[in-house]
């Protein structure tokens, strides 16, 4: 493991903390936090920006990679998209440098204990800003992935996203620089997940601080956050972990993980399907656990839980959230010379 | 073209059997056509069943009362007083509001100064008012109605007194009168500048928490120590007293006096001390009625101990088992500040903290007020003053103008004034009654009239429907929303199995239906029901530590079963509308005091 760390190719969440963020990128910093938190998460560890440059070197001499790309400024969409095809096809070609490549299996085989558990690969954006990493193409996620040559592959489709048209061309607009050009990688143990879905510290629809919105559905969270199931939905008051909605949606299909690796679309029972994916006191221990999260970042989160086949909660993520957050809220209301003019104010109608 | 779904109030007709029923009421609260125009509804959590013409009187002393102090003595801005109106015995009301803003900002400065004046003295003010209804109840229970005996008294001729006791009928019945409006003067002295503390904290919390429960800011104003509770924690320290005076055995769940109290009393010593006890507890604690204080028949626990008595049963056997009886008052205190400190911690900035804290203790401030008034007003003085009434119907069937002392409920009070007037013409004649049957005609008319109507469903509401409902005063003390409106506008016959009222009290329970129209029929109440009725009252509170949740049809969040509910901890749903309607006595039923609903899960044929 010392050799591992010191290269600063890799770190462990155990490692990492919401300061390594330049290193290990958004969603690695807020799992190594979390966990620092006492909050579960499935382990796993970092390849970080140091590692992408580490493999990325070779291949800016060898490829001229930052001439091919700056000629491309003011080509064509169909020059642009050859070109960015053929740079990603030698990325993939690509070996990593045996130092990276050695410390990579061997945490690999670590964390899957020799291939055992799958694991997910996600891609880990530096940008704290989720508008910039989305044009860059950062959102890949490869989930089961069942063997070390798969899981190798995935972190380089990762990398070589970097290089999409889109990407491409999102930094040549911005004038951003290639030398600057980051990313991290996340490889975590996959959760098989008797349900799982998202959670808000605040009501989306309304902004309301003292709620949290939980949504959940059978089988992995893929399916909500693309929007393929109607989830549950349960609102519980923060303060006196009262439920107060329960909307049971039609949960139609699951996405449940394929022995092949990936995940396969199975339609779910006719029985299981309004039945509430959550039992009381599974949503009160979520909300319990929200609340910690916020606490912990003393703001508002936006996480993706999910509940295992034994029953533990583990969260996969925790973001803050934005919506609100970019809201700027006039006070609803502002001290007054005596308490009761208050009322005057309301009652004159001006509030 | 919008469908009105509510009848117009000159549409509806009497009821076969009680086609005289406006000859109960006074001619102003007749239904004229001009009325169409407005909005009504029934207002049933005051007054459930139809009026009886005395019981006229409580809503006519109460609504000249509200309605003088919100037009004419603090000037509410945008709010006026009440209209009433009366159909087959049922009280519609509506409210008078103000949309001139000229008019409102003319109103806002005369309110700012004359509600400010008794906010900055609202203690003080309140310990005067204390003072005043403790004065009033003294006079009204002075009142010494004249005997009319054969001969005057001879100290009219010995000390030259100048009048004889047959003058005193009317100026007897006349202070009686007076005093009982008088109570409604002071009733709303300072009521509405309470709720008005309430209604400006709650609009503050739905803006700053869009999703606050009703129940949740109910729990953040609400104060522990409150008169209402008063007469349970009497009762539970004396079924604490009978266990340790072993008399325990005594106690039947029929709670009939007249054999508990002299079984008591054959105790010797420790029977004595019981019924000292019982004696310190019933002056002044048992001066609550068992209503509301709207209707004459609504005794206290004074006149009719057997109410009292038939709860100790149960609270002496929960003393056995070795539970405390104790309101948990500092659990209930660490909850509610429990829950103030964590929604102020959630609000958006240090101002907006300060405003929360600014409004949240003036609603602190009021809140003793407007718990407490009722004890003073609804219960004690209107069962004394029902008593009085009593007194002149005793005087009334003693010279044959009425059959029974109750009777005298069935004259409208001028009209008992008229009936008096008889009786003193009779004496000072020298000669019986004239006319003897004409009240007892009419009594007896309307006693079937009432039988009738009582049987006979008033729509919720009447007239125009509005778009919406915002007042937040309307919400939060009649439960009455636009979501209301549009359930009450459902045709008949959508039932569901689910009724939909106020979550009160969070909880999911399920049970067995215990529906109950009067506290008197507490005996059916078996262990873990789960209670359906019309509104709670304070004297029904000895009933909760027998049950397992509470359903209403009446009521908001700070009504009294909510409130009550949350202190047991109890799912409770308040303001159903009709669930002592549609549910049947012994149906299972599914309560969850979380989202306000209440589901039907069986049928009962």
């Amino acid at each position: 493991m010392a050799a591992v760390t010191t290269i600063q190719a890799l770190a462990w969440f155990s490692e990492i903390d919401l300061h390594s963020v330049a290193s290990v990128g958004g969603k690695g910093a807020s799992l190594g936090e979390l966990r620092r938190a006492g909050i579960s998460i499935p382990d796993g560890f970092v390849l970080t920006t140091d590692a992408f440059r580490l493999f990325v070197a070779t291949l800016r001499t060898a490829l001229q990679l930052d001439q091919r790309i700056d000629a491309l400024r003011g080509q064509d969409n169909a020059t642009l998209n050859a070109e960015c095809a053929r740079i990603r096809a030698a990325l993939m070609q690509q070996q990593s440098p045996p130092e990276l490549q050695s410390a990579v299996s061997a945490a690999y085989q670590l964390l899957s204990e020799q291939g055992q558990h799958a694991v997910a690969v996600r891609s880990s954006a530096t940008s704290e800003d989720s508008a910039d990493a989305s044009f860059a193409g950062l959102q890949d996620t490869y989930l089961w992935v069942r063997s070390e040559a798969a899981m190798l592959e995935a972190v380089k489709l990762c990398w070589a996203s970097l290089y999409n048209a889109e990407s491409v061309s999102y930094r040549l607009r911005l004038g951003l620089p290639e030398a600057q050009l980051a990313m991290a990688v996340v490889i975590q143990r996959m959760v098989n997940s008797h349900c799982s879905g998202v959670m808000f510290t605040r009501s989306p629809t309304t902004g309301d601080r003292s709620v949290i919105t939980l949504e959940g559905s059978w089988g992995l969270g893929s399916a909500i956050v693309s929007g393929e199931v109607t989830p549950d939905k349960f609102v519980i008051n923060k303060i006196t972990r009262e439920i107060t909605r329960r909307d049971i949606g039609c949960k139609l299909m699951a996405h449940v993980p394929s022995p092949d690796g990936g995940i396969l679309e199975q339609e779910v029972d006719a029985e299981r399907q309004q039945q509430p994916c959550l039992q009381d006191a599974q949503i009160l221990a979520l909300a319990d656990i929200a609340k910690q999260v916020e606490l912990h970042y003393g703001k508002p989160q936006d996480i993706e839980w999910a509940l295992d086949q034994d029953g533990n909660i583990l969260l996969l993520q925790s973001r803050p959230e934005t919506v609100w957050a970019n809201k700027d809220k006039a006070p609803v209301a502002t001290p007054t010379a005596k308490p009761f003019d208050h009322i005057f104010k309301v009652m004159g109608g001006k509030r | 073209m919008k469908i009105n779904p509510f009848p117009m109030p000159s549409s509806i007709g009497p009821v076969a059997g009680a086609e005289n029923w406006q000859s109960m009421y006074p001619y102003f609260t007749h239904v004229q056509p001009e009325d169409d125009q407005r909005f009504w509804f029934y207002n049933s959590m005051h007054f459930s069943e139809p009026m009886s013409a005395f019981d006229m009187i409580t809503a006519e002393a109460a609504y000249h009362a509200m309605g003088a102090y919100m037009t004419r003595v603090f000037a509410f801005p945008t709010a006026m007083g009440i209209d009433y109106r009366v159909i087959n015995g049922r009280v519609y009301i509506t409210a008078n509001t103000v949309t001139d803003p000229d008019k409102i900002q003319e109103r806002l400065q005369l309110f700012q100064q004359r509600a400010g004046h008794y906010y900055e003295n609202w203690d003080t003010f309140y310990g005067e008012w204390e003072q005043r209804m403790l004065a009033l109840i003294r006079d009204m229970n002075a009142i010494k109605i004249p005997e009319l005996p054969e001969y005057e008294d001879e100290a009219v001729v010995m000390k030259n007194r100048g009048t004889a006791q047959n003058h005193h009928v009317r100026t007897t019945y006349h202070r009686t009168l007076e005093l009982y409006s008088q109570m409604w003067m002071h009733h709303f002295e300072m009521l509405m500048l309470g709720y008005g503390a309430y209604v400006v904290f709650f609009q503050f919390c739905k803006q700053a928490f869009p999703e606050i429960t009703d129940q949740n800011v109910a729990r953040m104003v609400a104060g522990i120590d409150v008169l209402m509770f008063r007469p349970d924690d009497e009762l539970k320290k004396l079924a604490r007293l009978a266990v340790e005076l072993e008399l325990g055995d005594l106690f039947t769940a029929d709670g009939n006096p007249a054999v508990i109290l002299p079984a008591v009393k054959a105790r010797g010593g420790n029977g004595a001390k019981w019924l000292q006890a019982l004696e310190v507890a019933r002056d002044p604690w048992f001066n609550i009625s068992i209503g509301d204080g709207f209707y004459h028949y609504e005794r206290s626990w004074n006149d009719d101990l057997s109410v009292p008595l038939s709860a100790l049963p149960h609270y002496i056997e929960l003393v056995r088992q070795g539970q405390s009886l104790d309101r948990p008052t500092e659990r209930l205190r660490q909850e509610r500040d429990h829950i103030v400190n964590e929604y102020r911690s959630l609000l958006g900035s240090d101002e907006e903290k300060a405003a929360f804290d600014q409004m949240l203790s003036v609603c602190h401030l009021v809140f003793p007020y407007v718990e407490n008034h009722k004890f003073y007003c609804e219960h004690w003085l209107t069962t004394s003053f029902f008593n009085k009434v009593r007194e002149f119907g005793s005087l009334l069937s003693r010279f044959g103008v009425i059959d029974q002392q109750e009777d005298v409920f069935h004259l409208q009070h001028t009209e008992v004034e008229q009936a008096l007037a008889a009786v003193m013409n009779s004496w000072a004649a020298g000669s019986p009654p004239a006319n003897p049957n004409h009240w007892k005609v009419i009594v007896k008319e309307r006693r079937a009239m009432l039988k009738v109507l009582a049987d006979c469903q008033a729509p919720p509401a009447i007239g125009p429907m509005p778009d919406n409902i915002e007042d937040p005063a309307l919400q939060m003390l009649w439960g009455i929303t636009t979501e209301t409106l549009h359930r009450w506008a459902l045709p008949p016959g959508t039932d569901t199995g689910e009724l939909k009222g106020y979550a009160a009290s969070s909880g999911v329970v399920e049970g067995i239906a215990r529906v109950l129209r009067s506290i008197n029929d507490f005996g059916e109440v078996q262990e873990g029901d789960i209670l359906v009725c019309p509104v709670t009252h304070p004297s029904w509170s000895p009933l909760f530590s027998k049950l397992k949740a509470a359903v209403s049809d009446i009521g908001g969040t700070m009504s009294h079963m909510a409130i009550v509910a949350r202190e047991y901890g109890m799912p409770a749903v308040v303001g159903t509308g009709d669930a002592t309607k549609r549910i049947k006595n012994g149906q299972r039923i599914r309560v969850d005091g979380d989202r306000g609903i209440v589901t039907i899960l069986d049928d009962v044929a």
